[in-house]
């Protein structure tokens, strides 16, 4: 067991491409830590070089208290999911997931008894003697977890471990590697491009864009206060409403695209500063039109089931701006032209610098 | 495709039948030849049945010693052009299996040098360089040695780029979840790249066995001595230009003995071949 520390950690790619641009993260013991992000944010070059994988171009990765940057992937005591799990083809699943232990001259009874006891959490003993083809996808997986579980590593390191299964077993995998990671307590690194799974599995939460940490922070922290437009926009489901707008000084807003939105429990910018305005289509309700912090011109709606999704734009605005999505709940019966009067709930505006993007 | 033509199939069934008969019928014929006396084959016309003669020209051939080859037997010739193919088959195998793995897996200096000259080499074929090649073989002594007939033709820059092509396709993933199973460079070649090539390895090794065992301009030049000469080059030495001297029966056993062992290669690589094709994956 023990805890990971990055610090100021950088990649630059031959032909100065930084790939990572100093990045700093405690991860406590046991802890479970997301690197989430769109492709190319850096965060498979990152668990890479925990790894040991890919060379560190400056600053520090240790493990426990040991700064790990000159240490073969082999000695770090690290084990890894990769996406495609890169089980050996030739080898049966017994043999797949003793190979580690072999190589490191662990005796024979002990490989046995590690084995058996990994296959049977995982629930695969009755497949030891297959091979990997005779294996569905998220059989596979489930070797590939095995395999690292044997090793019983400091830190586990997840690579996308999800994204080549079907969403149905997604959602099944994704809950076992939560308990299988909170029974183990192991330490462990998990990078995904999922919001979802980002959300559901992380105990520490990193939001990555262009090779730079935008927050970290708990799922929930990053949800409710997200600390820039990007990772406003990255994490929710629909993507949180932001607006150009202008401070009006007084309580209020007036929107780039047209119409107003008043703001009540929260300071006001100083007049005239530019700035983004984000709101999470579930942190509106309707409201009567004395309560209402804007209007809705409803022009598009999304019946699911749970759920209604109302797309339209802000009463008073220019066709094509300011548009809006709010989520009601499913019993609302709303048609198209209505004006929904919204009020958004209690500090559930966020509110942004235009020019930097980071949070006011 | 499976539909009900008879016709079309029935004439499908004759070419395919017709082509047999014109593949088959040399081999046939020349597999009755070796079983009549010399005086039936020099006799027109040739029986189209075998005859007699079966064990006493095979006996006589393997081990009794020819003589227009220097009393040497086809035991012999056997036996050396069966050393001459395995070696160059199993050298160009161990040989470009190794380069391919360096220039794949590692990163050193020169590498893509090192793989141009491999490269290379695809336009110097023995028959381009024999003349340097020669004199190199006789300065070392090594005419008539084993070590001469093979060492020249072991160098194989088309095996070396099969094996190149293959080690590309195998996922980086997979290399490096052997790192961090603890897997150094042997171990991985051992443990994971060997067994992976197997079917490479056994569709290569039949092909290469086969360019051994017809070699024949190499093993003329570097062998005088008839004992080791390899079956091929023997059975040139048997046929002389006076119909009476050269003794059919004799050429036409060694000509059945010397296609035996690569049909023998092929029947039983391909079963293992086939096999390992149907359990290939990555």
């Amino acid at each position: 067991m023990a805890e990971v520390t990055l610090k100021d950690v950088r990649k630059v790619y031959p032909g100065n491409v930084e790939a990572v641009k100093g990045i700093s993260i405690d991860i406590p013991d046991g802890k479970l830590c997301v690197l989430v992000g769109p492709s190319g944010c850096g965060k498979s070059t990152l668990i890479r070089m925990i790894a040991g994988l890919e060379s560190i171009t400056s600053g520090t990765v240790s493990i426990g208290s040991k700064v790990v940057n000159q240490v073969e992937p082999a000695d770090r005591d690290i084990a890894m999911v990769f996406q495609s799990y890169a089980l050996y083809p030739h080898m049966s699943v017994y043999d797949n997931m003793a190979y580690g232990l072999k190589n490191r001259g662990t005796p024979k009874a002990e490989i046995d008894s590690r084995v058996k006891e990994a296959a049977r959490i995982l629930a695969i003993e009755s497949f030891l003697d297959r091979k990997p083809r005779q294996l569905s996808g998220g059989q596979r997986q489930r070797v590939a977890m095995g395999r690292a579980i044997v090793r019983k590593p400091q830190v586990f390191l997840f690579d996308e471990p999800l994204s080549n299964l079907d969403a149905k077993l997604r959602g099944q995998m994704r809950i076992e590697i939560k308990k299988l990671q909170q029974t183990l307590g192991v330490t462990s690194v998990y990078v995904t491009h999922d919001q979802v799974e980002a959300m559901t599995l992380a105990d520490v939460l990193v939001v990555m864009n262009e090779g730079r940490a935008e927050q970290i922070d708990t799922p929930i922290g990053v949800y409710e206060r997200p600390a820039s437009v990007f990772v406003a926009g990255f994490i929710g489901s629909p993507a949180m409403n932001l607006m150009k707008a202008k401070s009006t000084g007084q309580a209020g807003l007036d929107l780039a695209g047209g119409g107003s939105v008043k703001l009540r429990e929260m300071s006001t910018p100083e007049a005239g500063r530019d700035i983004l305005l984000g709101v999470r289509p579930e942190h509106m309700s309707v409201v009567t039109e004395d309560d209402a912090d804007l209007l809705l011109d409803v022009s598009v709606i999304e019946t699911l089931g749970a759920d209604t999704l109302a797309h339209g734009h802000v009463a008073g605005g220019k066709p094509g701006g300011g548009e809006l999505v709010v989520r009601l709940p499913g019993s609302t019966r709303v048609n198209v032209g209505d004006r929904l009067a919204l009020a958004i709930q209690p500090g559930m505006a966020h509110l942004f610098d235009a020019s930097s993007g980071r949070r006011i | 495709m499976i539909e009900n033509a008879p016709i079309r199939r029935l004439i499908a069934h004759l070419v395919l039948i017709l082509g047999i008969l014109v593949v088959a019928f040399p081999i046939y014929y020349t597999f009755v030849a070796s079983t009549h006396t010399l005086q039936t084959i020099l006799r027109p016309p040739l029986p189209l049945l075998p005859g007699k003669e079966f064990f006493a020209n095979y006996w006589q051939a393997l081990f009794g010693g020819i003589g227009r080859i220097g009393g040497v037997g086809v035991d012999r010739l056997l036996l050396n052009t069966t050393i001459v193919a395995l070696a160059v088959a199993i050298g160009k195998i161990c040989i470009s299996i190794l380069s391919a793995y360096a220039i794949v897996f590692f990163k050193f200096p020169f590498r893509m040098t090192a793989f141009w000259l491999i490269f290379i080499t695809l336009m110097l074929p023995v028959e381009v360089r024999i003349l340097p090649t020669y004199k190199v073989m006789v300065d070392l002594g090594l005419i008539d040695t084993y070590t001469g007939l093979t060492l020249p033709l072991m160098a194989s820059a088309t095996a070396t780029l099969l094996f190149r092509q293959f080690f590309l396709t195998i996922p980086g993933e997979l290399v490096e979840a052997a790192r961090v199973d603890g897997a150094g460079p042997w171990r991985f070649f051992k443990d994971i790249l060997l067994p992976l090539s197997r079917t490479n390895i056994a569709a290569l090794f039949v092909i290469l066995f086969i360019y051994g065992w017809t070699q024949y301009l190499w093993p003329l030049l570097v062998t005088n001595d008839n004992q080791m000469n390899t079956i091929v080059i023997a059975l040139r030495k048997m046929i002389s230009f006076a119909d009476a001297d050269t003794e059919w029966h004799l050429v036409m056993v060694t000509c059945v003995l010397a296609i035996l062992p690569p049909i023998l290669v092929v029947v039983l690589m391909q079963r293992w071949f086939v096999k390992g094709l149907v359990e290939s994956e990555k």
